[in-house]
């Protein structure tokens, strides 16, 4: 019997599909990469197509299909919500209603029509499970641990919006439960919106944000107390009310009712793109730090049911690595470990290996290190591939037959102030790019930030830059002992390497702040000196950590600035095609993939017909 | 009809019975309305649907 499963997740956001074979991970990728829409919520054609042809199968070779979430418990919450706050929310049930009755209802029967559309044989059968056992199947699963507790945390699946469980070996057992509305996702959402940011895809720009607030003002104080007492009723235990006069989520057609927190506020909601002033980096904070208090309960109270000594997460709140940063600091565990793709898209892995380790009752065997090979579970593309891409534009670009040659010179560009993408190998699954479609720059430049920010990704200027370090060298530059190679923690610069703030830094505008120089890594040093870290291991991306030994080589800094390959609003580039238009459309300077090197100056004009700024909508 | 089957299951499954009335109204009346228009992909903000 064949014992291949295809896991999907589909028709929210962030569709994705994997593919399991043994329990092992073949492949894995967001549909987004491929239509090239970012957060694409439709079913994941494209990413399905990828993932059998990886593993060389079609539908005919699969034992399951399964599917991240329940759709009719889903229906439940749905109706009895609407049942609960009637009459109001009539015109989101109306909107709701359409897509239910047309299709949700009977999602079994529309996979099975989309996956016939593929034109890879007949669907085997298709399992349901939970989407919160589907994120904790995917924190637990590939972890290195053969038992844990277990936490997933994120907007809302079926009913659950946060959970506790236990792994022990192939199984996961459920301890507690917190139910919709109340949910830490969309309360962390709600000021995503109200802070002028797109709900869903600003989360992390908010986090990006909450340093520039100042914890010594009466004003953030006021609002961190109006949070914790008027929006919320925090528990001891994690669990948490929210108070739904101050939400619309539920029934509505927006987060919240601007009149009511402009009224508790006492500052108007912020307009999209418009300019960030004080009182939004103040109230990003306030929200920023009651999401760290949350989680740390709720991670405490995890340890208590689950008596364990390491701790596993999942679900959309778990990509806030500021509050996974101070959860490790904590030392409540001796060990943490975060699924990468910790949104949606890792219900696909989740949904799979439910079905292999729960469904199908196979063994878990833990290696000591995690299953998820680094990440690096999407299309790679190999020197044809680049060759047909060079002719296509007619691009001039030199081939090294040696690598480390190639690593030595880029090193060498990087030192004097270039800005390089990256393309190697296999591109990664979940939301960070992690040293195979990355830009890179040199962390000690002054300059590189704003240049980063400005003239390459063309995003807003105070969003900080990540590190990706090498992972024995992380202790020399940060206050942090464990490896984090999906760049799911942030923790702070060491104090030696920071420069002192000179008198009234916190009384300085956004800008004033952000340009100062805090350390010798200023490109990754954010205004708290903090840094989100990416460590990177030998055997685990090679090519990538030769580079960053070369730099080191140079420059005696094993670090380098390692950001998204793509511009805002782009899904991060795929293919080699992809990687030379973003190259181009861009001032990077020189771009890296495979073996071949192409420098900026030697390429031909590059002239578009249309606005390729209006190709993407703004994220 | 197997999805009717598997919506029932749910009810009997979840006891959830007083669904029942509301999820055939909706079909019966809801598709007449709705059969035309509409995708899976919920227009919302946050796609709570």
């Amino acid at each position: 019997m064949a014992t291949n499963i295809l896991g999907i997740s589909a028709y929210y956001h962030d569709s994705a599909a994997v593919l399991l074979a043994d329990g092992e991970i073949i492949a894995a990728a967001q549909e987004e990469r491929f239509t090239r829409k970012k957060h694409d919520p439709s079913f994941p054609s494209n990413a399905v197509r990828y993932v059998l042809d990886e593993g060389g199968m079609e539908m005919d070779d699969l034992c399951a299909i399964s599917f991240y979430d329940k759709p009719y418990l889903k229906f439940e919450r749905l109706l009895e919500t609407y049942h609960e706050f009637a009459p109001k929310g009539l015109k989101s049930f109306l909107s709701a209603m359409p897509v239910w009755i047309k299709e949700k209802l009977f999602m079994r029967k529309l996979l099975n029509v989309e996956l016939e559309k593929i034109g890879m044989g007949k669907p085997p059968r298709i399992l349901f499970p939970e989407h919160h056992l589907s994120h904790a199947a995917s924190a637990f699963f590939p972890s290195p641990f053969d038992e844990a507790a277990i936490v997933t945390i994120d907007g809302v699946g079926e009913w659950a919006t946060t959970t506790i469980g236990h792994g022990q070996a192939n199984l996961i057992t459920i301890l507690r439960q917190l139910d919709f509305p109340h949910s830490l996702g969309l309360l962390y959402s709600a000021f995503t919106y109200y802070c002028g940011f797109k709900v869903n895809s600003g989360e992390y720009k908010l986090m990006g944000l909450a340093p520039y607030g100042n914890p010594n003002t009466e004003r953030f104080k006021k609002w961190k107390e109006i949070i914790t007492n008027e929006l919320t009723d925090l528990r001891e235990d994690g669990s948490f009310l929210l108070n739904m006069d101050f939400f619309n989520y539920a029934t509505g057609l927006t987060m919240c009712p601007e009149d009511k927190w402009e009224k508790l506020f006492g500052i108007p909601m912020r307009k999209p793109e418009s300019e960030l002033s004080q009182p939004y980096m103040d109230i990003a904070l306030a929200i920023q730090q009651v999401t760290e208090e949350v989680v740390l309960r709720i991670a405490e109270t995890a340890k208590q049911l689950a008596q364990s000594r390491y701790l596993v997460l999942a679900g959309g709140v778990a990509l806030n690595c500021v509050s996974n940063g101070k959860l490790l600091e904590k030392g409540l565990f001796e060990d943490i470990w975060i699924q990468p793709a910790s949104g949606d898209a890792g219900g696909a892995l989740g949904a799979a290996y439910t079905a292999w380790h729960i469904w199908r009752n196979k063994e878990r065997t833990v290696s000591g290190m995690d299953s998820m090979k680094g990440a690096y579970l999407g299309p790679g593309f190999g020197a044809d591939d680049i060759r047909k891409v060079a002719r296509k534009y007619d691009a001039p670009q030199k081939e090294y037959q040696d690598f480390d040659q190639l690593c030595t010179d880029t090193a060498r560009l990087l030192e004097q102030g270039n800005v390089i993408g990256w393309f190697q190998g296999r591109m990664e699954y979940g939301p960070r790019a992690l040293g195979n479609r990355s830009i890179l720059g040199d962390p000690r430049n002054p300059e590189m930030q704003r240049k980063l920010n400005l003239k390459i990704k063309y995003r807003e200027g105070f969003r900080p830059f990540a590190p990706s370090v090498m992972e024995e060298d992380i202790a020399e530059y940060f206050k942090l002992n464990n490896s984090t190679p999906y760049m799911l923690f942030v923790a702070p610069v060491r104090e030696e390497r920071r420069n002192p703030l000179p008198d009234g830094y916190d009384q300085g505008g956004l800008y004033e702040r952000l340009y100062f120089q805090r350390s010798d890594i200023p490109a990754i040093t954010h205004v708290d000196y903090s840094a989100r870290i990416q460590s990177v291991n030998k055997s685990t991306n090679e090519k990538y950590w030769k580079l960053i030994n070369a730099f080191k080589t140079r420059t005696g800094y094993g670090v380098l600035v390692n950001t998204s390959f793509n511009v805002r609003g782009e899904p991060i580039v795929c293919t080699p095609s992809e990687a030379y238009t973003c190259f181009m459309r861009t001032e990077m300077d020189y771009l890296v993939m495979g073996r071949f090197c192409f420098e900026k100056s030697r390429q031909p004009e590059w002239n578009e017909k249309s606005r390729w700024q209006e190709e993407y909508d703004l994220d | 009809m197997e999805s009717i089957k598997e919506i029932w299951g749910y009810l009997r499954e979840r006891k959830k019975y007083w669904l029942l009335p509301i999820i055939l109204t909706m079909l019966l009346f809801g598709g007449l309305i709705f059969l035309t228009s509409g995708s899976a992909i919920a227009p919302f903000i946050y796609t709570l649907f």
